[in-house]
Order: C-alpha cells, then structure tokens, then sequence
C-alpha cells in the first residue's frame, strides 16, 4: 500500500509514467541493475540445475488438504477394512491358543461377557458393528462405480451420506437392540 | 539459464517490510508482473477490506532455509475478485520476489494452478473468501517438488503425459481427406478433450502423492482413455495393453478427489472408471 503511494508520488513529482518510459534512454543509463544473467555452457547449465534439485522441497500434502466427503470415506473405508481383517486374525489366531489359557475358551467368555453391565455390552457391540456395518455399506458403493453406476460428484456425495446414515442408524441398531 | 548474482541474493534478502519496499520501490519497478501504472485505477472512498494471506515461500538460493508461510496483507477494496489478482498486487505492491506461474488469467492455460484454502484450484478462477477475519492460505500443488514459492516442477507430470502418446494413431488413414466420425462417437470424447492438464487432479489424488513414480494419475490416465475412446483411433487394444499392470492404472481406488477438485468440471474419475470397466469385460 505505502509502496504504491510513494510510486505514484515519484510518478507525479517527475512525470506521467507513459513520459518515463518515453525518457526511458536517459533513465536507464542512471538506474542502477540489480539483477543481471551470466552465460554458461550446457554443463553447467545442467550441473547448477541438479544442485538446485537436489534440495528442492516436497510441497506440502495430506496435513494442508482440505478433509472432503470423498477422501474421509476413501481412507475410513481402508481403516475399518484392515481393523475387521485384523481383529478376525487376531481372534482366530487366540482361540487356537485356548487350549493354553482356559480362560478364553468360548465357556469362559460367555459367562464373563454376560456379568459385565448393559451399556459395556452394548459399548462392545457398538465398536465392533460400526466398522462392520460401514466397510459393508461402502463396499456395495464401491461396486456400484465397478459397474460404472453413480460416477458423478452428485452420485458420489449422495451415496457417501447415505452410506454414513446407513451405518449409524445399522449400527445402533445392530449394538443396542439385538 | 538466469544465475543470480551477489547483488540479486542481496535484493532476495531485503525483509519484505512494506517500509523498506516503499524506500526501494524504484528499484521494484523493473520486477512487475504488470505495469500497474497502466491498469484502472480504483475508486479510493470505500472503506478498508484488509484480509490475511498466507503464502507458502522457498527460495533455492538460500536452501538450507526451510520452507515458510508467510503473511501479507492486502486491502481488498482495492484488489480485483480473484485470487490471482490478489498474488499480482501482492508481487507488484508488497513482495516482488513472490514467484508464481500465471498467463490468460482466464482459466484456460492451466498456469495458475495451486492449492488455495486446502483445494487445489486455479487462482485466477477462485475467488477471494470475502470473510476478511480468516486468513487465506496458498500453498503450492500438493507433494511435488518445489522449484521455487508456488512453482512446482511438473517434469514428471509431462513425461508421463507423453508416455501414453497422445496423439492420433491410425495406420490406415482414408485414401483422401480427412477422418470421418458419427456424431455419437464425437460425443463420447465431450467432458475429456477440454483438459487443460493443470495438474490439479493429479496432485490432489493421495495414490498420485504416494504412487508418482508409477501411477499415472487421474489427468494423464484421463487423456490416455480419451484416446481409447476416439473412433479414429486404431491402436485401442495396444493402449489398453499398457495400462495391465498393477501400477499404472488400478492405483486408483476411486476416491474422487480428481473430479471433486477439477476447476473446468471435468470427471476424471469417470473416465478411469470407464477405462476399467472396458478392460474389465472386453
């Protein structure tokens, strides 16, 4: 803003800036050049350019891209994916050990599971049904596109809230009343 | 090839406060990116708009400095609606070693490109959030190397955008004139020839961010189904061929951030769908 103003009042003081640059022979002689060009040879050319490439910085990526409706599906659904695969491993591969540890062998389970209090069951189910339910509803997404249904933005944005009001609603459902 | 010399890395480390540009702005002069002697000049009675913006900067003469936001202000009551007129009067008025690409200032050259409030855009079709309390920041292309400021090196972007030869192939061309084609095969290349391979789509895709090495990406795998789909076009079947590997095309997990980000409306995502599903059943 300064800036602009004291140009212009060194516009004013001496001349219309078209006049300036018409003088512009005389003006240049005075001004001083603060950037100038070297020659270089094609080597060098090529070796101050691999010198500043070796130090060029990765821009900025996931951290400053705005959270949108199709990204935070995308990667929720990578997430629920791998934490049902991995609590299916996890859960197979104990109960192969019960024979090790009785107390997770399916009696003992069961009787723990059925004295803890309602709301730690339904808490339980809650965990385990809203990845479930929401890596189901988003599949059936997924092979929609496959089959080439609902690839605009409209379709991607309406499936996707429908996908999330599905799994919220299912996934009470599936917790609390069953 | 410009190489700065020791007076230019002198003027590079002159503090951007705009009091030491007012005592230099002769010297300024010659760094415009337009003479804004010769643009309209704005009405000066309406009242002050000052909004924040915040820009990414990196300098490669000093590399060892890391890359930094930084602020400016600009009054917006004098400062056109787009953003990129907003980084012009920034460059002209407070901060002429501020580096950006820009040209038709009209979305159609695709120079512009850059990542504005989090979406990657075209800064001279994006306006300028009028909410003068949240500052705006411009951050170059996402995950591409940084040439300098808001220029990122798009080498690697063109060189994948000429492997996939984008060009018309036909080894029987008619014995005179010129291809003919149905209107309904005309149409089929609508919503994919007006690319303008701003890049936008490409990096704000994160299996592009993770996976450019190999995976083209949703602009060039975009051009490259535009050219499956031309009727003129006879080498369909080898460009199909190209992309059966796990790499080059099924890096794309359908996230859409392509079509959601893509400033001309386009739906890349769509046409790599398509792509698919051609490969899939033919």
């Amino acid at each position: 803003m300064s800036a602009s103003l004291v140009r212009q009042s060194l516009f004013r003081a001496v001349a219309k800036p078209s006049m300036l640059r018409a003088s512009a022979p005389g003006l240049m002689l005075a001004q001083k050049r603060f950037a100038s060009t070297e020659n270089m040879t094609p080597a060098e050319n090529i070796a101050y350019l691999n010198s500043q490439r070796q130090h060029r910085p990765n821009s900025p990526h996931a951290t400053i891209y705005q959270p949108q409706v199709t990204s935070v599906l995308s990667i929720a659904n990578r997430v629920t994916g791998v934490a049902l695969s991995g609590a299916l491993y996890a859960g197979a591969l104990a109960y192969l050990l019960h024979p090790v540890f009785p107390i997770i062998d399916s009696a003992h389970l069961i009787s723990l599971i059925s004295d803890l209090p309602t709301w730690v069951k339904g808490g339980l189910k809650f965990l385990f049904a809203v990845p479930f339910t929401f890596h189901t509803f988003n599949g059936i997404r997924h092979l929609s596109w496959d089959v080439g249904k609902g690839l605009t933005i409209k379709g991607v944005y309406a499936t996707g809230y429908a996908v999330m009001a599905a799994t919220a609603v299912s996934s009470v459902y599936l917790a609390f009343f069953v | 090839m410009f190489k700065p010399s020791t007076t230019s890395s002198a003027l590079r480390a002159i503090p951007s406060s705009s009091r030491t540009i007012a005592s230099s702005s002769l010297l300024i002069r010659s760094f415009h990116a337009t003479s804004s002697a010769s643009l309209a000049t704005p009405s000066e009675n309406k009242p002050a708009q000052t909004k924040e913006f915040k820009i990414y900067r990196w300098n490669p003469d000093t590399p060892s400095e890391k890359p930094k936001l930084q602020s400016y202000k600009v009054d917006l009551s004098q400062c056109g609606p787009m953003m990129l007129d907003a980084l012009i009067k920034i460059k002209n008025e407070l901060d002429p070693t501020l580096t950006f690409r820009r040209s038709c200032r009209e979305g159609i050259c695709g120079s512009c490109a850059m990542n504005i409030d989090g979406v990657n855009t075209l800064a001279c079709l994006c306006r300028i959030d009028k909410d003068v309390k949240k500052p705006s920041k411009v951050y170059p292309l996402p995950h591409m190397y940084i040439v300098k400021d808001l220029v990122p090196d798009l080498t690697l972007f063109y060189k994948q955008y000429k492997s996939i030869e984008p060009f018309l192939k036909n080894d029987n061309p008619p014995a005179q004139g010129e291809f003919l084609q149905t209107q309904e095969d005309r149409k089929k290349l609508d919503g994919m020839y007006e690319c303008i391979l701003c890049a936008c789509c490409s990096t704000s895709c994160p299996s592009y961010w993770w996976n450019q090495d190999q995976y083209l990406g949703p602009a060039v795998l975009m051009q490259a189904y535009r050219w499956m789909a031309d009727s003129r076009d006879s080498y369909g079947a080898e460009r199909k061929e190209k992309m059966q590997n796990t790499m080059s095309l099924y890096r794309c997990h359908t996230i859409f951030n392509c079509s959601r980000t893509c400033p001309k409306g386009l739906n890349p995502a769509l046409a790599i769908a398509k792509m698919k599903l051609e490969m899939a059943t033919e």
